[in-house]
């Protein structure tokens, strides 16, 4: 201890000494082990080793209430205590409800005369624009209610009506519960994708909640997103509120090696759902794109049917853009279905509806907030409804 | 946006050429097709019209420019106009010129990037303006928010404030200002959480956070690919929250950034800056023209040519030059300038910025060839013993295998970057004997007018072929990755070193374009 201060005050250095030895008695044992004892385990062992509400859960054989039940009970009062009901629909409707006012507004004013003549038709057409709907869609909607109701006496009641309908028409095929089953061969597998920011971790919790708290499965989640700072940190705090198990690697390992690794794990501990993370990416970074297409590819090692899923999210503040996103992801890993977050902002998530004219692909669930059952079926009826401001019915 | 938009516009004026002026009508029909144009690149509806009735004034009754079609002269005003809309007289961050600690509040929607831009702002702050930054999240509401900008805050090398669970954002906040005050921080980057426009308690609380630190800089964080949305949110921050600026993230992708039009016409506060991609140097001060000019596919020259010069090291520049004098070059001079490629970003953000080039540059970004054999040559000298980096002359066969099992490569690779650097080295001998000026002759020589032929033959060429040829147009046929300081690029001229005399001459000067190796077959002159 004092073999690096040698050249100090020779006074100072004997009174140092002398407090020693009044401090400790020669022939007192140490107290200190000798060696600081350094456990040096891998972060992979020490997260085998840490008990997580899963294991619990597993010993229990049965699907209990998970932990986070009492806070999401919470989140929901909270809600409720926010907005008046905390029912799916009208909290849709309350999400919604910007949206549909600003379209209501417009509704409502556009017939200035009884009949629909053409400048209240080009009003509507733009209406449906500032909806996000685009341009063209819009144009085939304003040019169809024309056809039907040109130069006749209307009510804004029945223009809301035939909209609502022929959204609805638009939307009813693609409004798709996702599935479930799980195959006999192993776990369900589903690859959640997307551009930056739109929320797929979010989303990720939420399902994650939905399928193991409402349906009974069992459900485990890998942390694919192996890019983001703190995005495994993100996702296993969504992991510990639902109770299930993560998979994941340090940061900057290879998420198809990831994604492998999680299915032989999941098939192992007999999940019936495995979630799939990744990395938010930009549509056309092809290196990117590549990426993922490997994950994908990888996974089909373990089977050609895999993943049973890929879930595109988009964002509902998205504009036309969400047509190109789709078109690339959908090329690169075989979009099934998609999920619309965000819907409880102002945006009108309108391009939903020009997505469902030109690809015609499921769209499963809706986001509607940041709290752990905020995610909602998507039901056409309801959705072209608020849409267009209409109570429902 | 505008490629289309003129090809579009083509067949409406088609029959017009010629003619005089542009007449109303088909004006109008112009601009029946650039409202939807404008719509589709999610600029909002209001927006759209204001601009539309302005254009249309502008464009009716001018006279049609002999040798130019019609079509681009109204895409000229619509750029022009544009520009203009989009061009603000306060451009600079004001947290610059503000007494310290100036904070930098940043305030968005979910997922718009907030966290990732204050990263980037933090590290161009600190790089670009030597300011002492200090950042803290104010994000307690999505999980490990604040552990992300801890994390982000270690890559980028800026610090952050210590994380105390449990505390609120506005006591984070002010712990954050008082920490500025104590510690001398010029700067104080306060990072909050997502929030929705409509949701009255989240405004409110940031509005308190504004109000307790008093932010000389309020930035709105906005995605370019949002939609019509985009006024609603602009008009509700800036309401309830008053902004002073907006960062536009995402310009990278292909959204056609309508938004940026609608948030600058809505609001009337500048775009600041804008974020380009996911390295942490991908930020740019935002500029009306270039933006507008990179979108018609003129290239933006003036981009590459800051970035060059802020991230070419003069000094070690000049101490390369002197090497490069005397004839001499090593693998560390190999090393060094593969550094300073990567540094501005990689060949394709190189390449993306040069006149002409974008379409060359996609297909490098597609193929990837740039920056895996970069990294690969890279791994490969830093391999080596010192000893054998100065003098390749050592490499035996046994040094080899040591080498190329140590980088995780083959014997074969590394004999073709020996090949290469010889070469290279030729080359710097070459130009020793001739001196600088009569390099600069002939590489002139080489590359005036044959520009555009040449990428014509690239376009259509493979990768690798037109690489090759690349090289071999450039290099004399020897093969040779154009060397940074051969054109012209000598800091003495007063150019920027390491981008060579290629700036004004297209392809010229990319510094050292790694060869494909390749056999005597295809190594062929083309003519």
């Amino acid at each position: 201890m004092v073999f690096w201060r040698k050249k100090k005050n020779q006074k100072e250095q004997e009174q140092d000494e002398q407090d020693d030895k009044i401090l400790h008695h020669p022939g007192e044992p140490e107290i200190e082990p000798p060696v600081e004892y350094d456990a040096d385990i891998s972060p992979e062992l020490e997260q085998q080793l840490k008990e997580k509400p899963s294991d619990i859960i597993d010993d229990i054989k049965e699907t209990p209430l998970p932990k986070s039940q009492k806070d999401s009970q919470e989140d929901s009062k909270r809600v409720s205590d926010k907005k008046d009901e905390g029912g799916w629909l009208s909290r849709l409707n309350l999400g919604l409800s910007k949206s549909s006012g600003k379209l209501e507004k417009g509704l409502a004013s556009f017939l200035t005369g009884k009949k629909l003549d053409a400048e209240a038709l080009e009003k509507l057409e733009e209406i449906l624009i500032a909806a996000d709907l685009g341009p063209k869609t819009a144009m085939m909607l304003a040019k169809e209610i024309g056809d039907s109701r040109f130069g006749k006496e209307t009510s804004e009641e029945e223009i809301k009506q035939t909209l609502a309908e022929r959204i609805e028409e638009l939307l009813g095929d693609v409004a798709i519960p996702m599935e479930i089953k799980t195959p006999e061969e192993g776990p369900r597998v589903v690859l959640v994708c997307g551009v930056n920011g739109v929320g797929k971790t979010t989303t990720i919790g939420k399902l994650a909640h939905q399928l193991h708290y409402k349906m009974g499965k069992k459900v485990m989640l890998a942390a694919g997103d192996t890019f983001r700072a703190a995005a495994i940190e993100q996702l296993q705090i969504w992991a510990d509120r639902v109770g299930c198990k993560l998979i994941s690697k340090d940061l900057g390992s290879d998420a198809a090696a990831l994604a492998y690794e999680a299915y032989e794990q999941a098939k192992a501990d007999n999940v019936d759902i495995l979630l799939i993370d990744t990395a938010g990416r930009l549509q056309n970074k092809s290196n990117l794109m590549d990426e993922l297409g490997k994950i994908r590819r990888v996974l089909q090692k373990h089977g050609e049917a895999l993943p049973h899923a890929t879930l595109l999210v988009l964002d509902a503040t998205t504009g036309q853009n969400a047509h190109s996103q789709v078109e690339t992801f959908q090329e690169t890993v075989d979009v099934t279905g998609l999920i619309v977050t965000k819907l409880d902002g102002s945006a009108k998530g309108g391009v939903v509806v020009s997505l469902a004219d030109k690809f015609k692909m499921p769209i499963h669930a809706i986001g509607v907030g940041e709290q752990i059952d905020d995610l909602q079926p998507f039901r056409a009826k309801a959705f072209a409804n608020s849409l267009v401001g209409l109570t429902e019915s | 946006m505008f490629q289309s938009l003129s090809d579009r516009l083509g067949g409406i004026f088609d029959g017009l050429r010629g003619k005089g002026a542009l007449r109303e009508e088909d004006v109008n029909t112009a601009m029946r097709e650039i409202r939807v144009a404008l719509l589709e690149a999610d600029v909002a509806l209001p927006v759209v019209k204001d601009f539309i009735e302005t254009v249309k004034e502008k464009a009716i009754g001018q006279d049609v420019i002999k040798g130019v079609n019609p079509a681009q002269q109204v895409v000229k005003i619509v750029h022009d106009e544009m520009v203009e809309l989009l061009g603000a007289d306060e451009t600079e961050l004001r947290a610059l010129s503000a007494p310290a600690p100036a904070a930098i509040l940043m305030v968005g929607l979910q997922g718009a990037g907030k966290t990732t831009s204050s990263a980037k702002i933090g590290r161009f702050l600190q790089e670009k303006h030597r300011k002492k930054v200090l950042m803290a999240s104010l994000d307690v509401q999505r999980p490990a928010a604040q552990e992300q900008l801890r994390q982000l805050g270690e890559q980028t090398e800026v610090t952050t404030l210590p994380i105390i669970d449990g505390q609120t954002p506005e006591k984070i906040a002010l712990r954050a200002m008082e920490t500025g005050r104590k510690e001398g921080y010029d700067i104080v980057i306060l990072d909050t959480a997502g929030r929705l426009a409509i949701d009255e308690p989240l405004m409110n609380e940031v509005k308190a956070v504004s109000k307790a630190t008093n932010p000389v800089e309020t930035l709105l964080v906005a995605d370019a690919m949002t939609g019509q949305d985009a006024v609603n949110v602009a008009k509700a921050f800036d309401e309830k929250i008053g902004i002073t600026g907006i960062m536009l993230t995402r310009v990278d992708g292909d959204a056609r950034g309508g938004a940026a039009m609608s948030m600058r016409s809505i609001t009337g506060k500048p775009i600041k800056l804008i974020g380009v991609g996911e390295k942490w140097s991908e930020i740019e001060a935002f500029y009306p023209d270039r933006i507008a000019g990179r979108i018609l596919g003129m290239g933006d020259v003036v981009s590459l040519v800051e970035k060059a010069v802020e991230t070419v090291d003069q000094e070690e520049a000049a101490q390369m030059a002197e090497k490069f004098k005397k004839g001499k070059f090593d693998f560390n001079d190999m090393l060094a300038q593969y550094k300073q490629m990567s540094k501005m970003g990689g060949m394709g953000s190189l390449m993306k910025m040069l006149p002409g080039l974008g379409k060359f540059a996609d297909q490098i970004e597609k193929a990837n060839v740039d920056d895996t054999i970069i990294k690969k040559q890279e791994a490969m000298i830093l391999s080596m013993t010192m000893e054998e980096r100065a003098k390749p002359a050592l490499l035996n066969a046994s040094r080899k295998r040591r080498i190329a099992e140590g980088s995780g490569s083959t014997v074969q690779e590394l004999n073709k970057l020996i090949k290469q650097h010889a070469q290279m080295e030729k080359m710097m001998k070459r130009i020793k004997k001739m001196g600088m000026g009569g390099m600069m002759k002939q590489m002139k020589g080489l590359m005036g007018g044959k520009d555009a032929a040449m990428l014509d033959e690239l376009e259509g060429m493979s990768e690798e072929e037109a690489m090759q040829a690349l090289q071999e147009q450039q290099g004399g046929g020897s093969g040779l990755g154009p060397n940074p300081f051969a054109g012209g690029g000598m800091p003495t001229g007063g150019g920027f070193p390491g981008l060579g005399g290629g700036i004004g001459s297209g392809m010229g000067g990319l510094p050292g374009l790694p060869t494909r190796g390749g056999t005597k077959k295809n190594r062929k002159k083309k003519k």
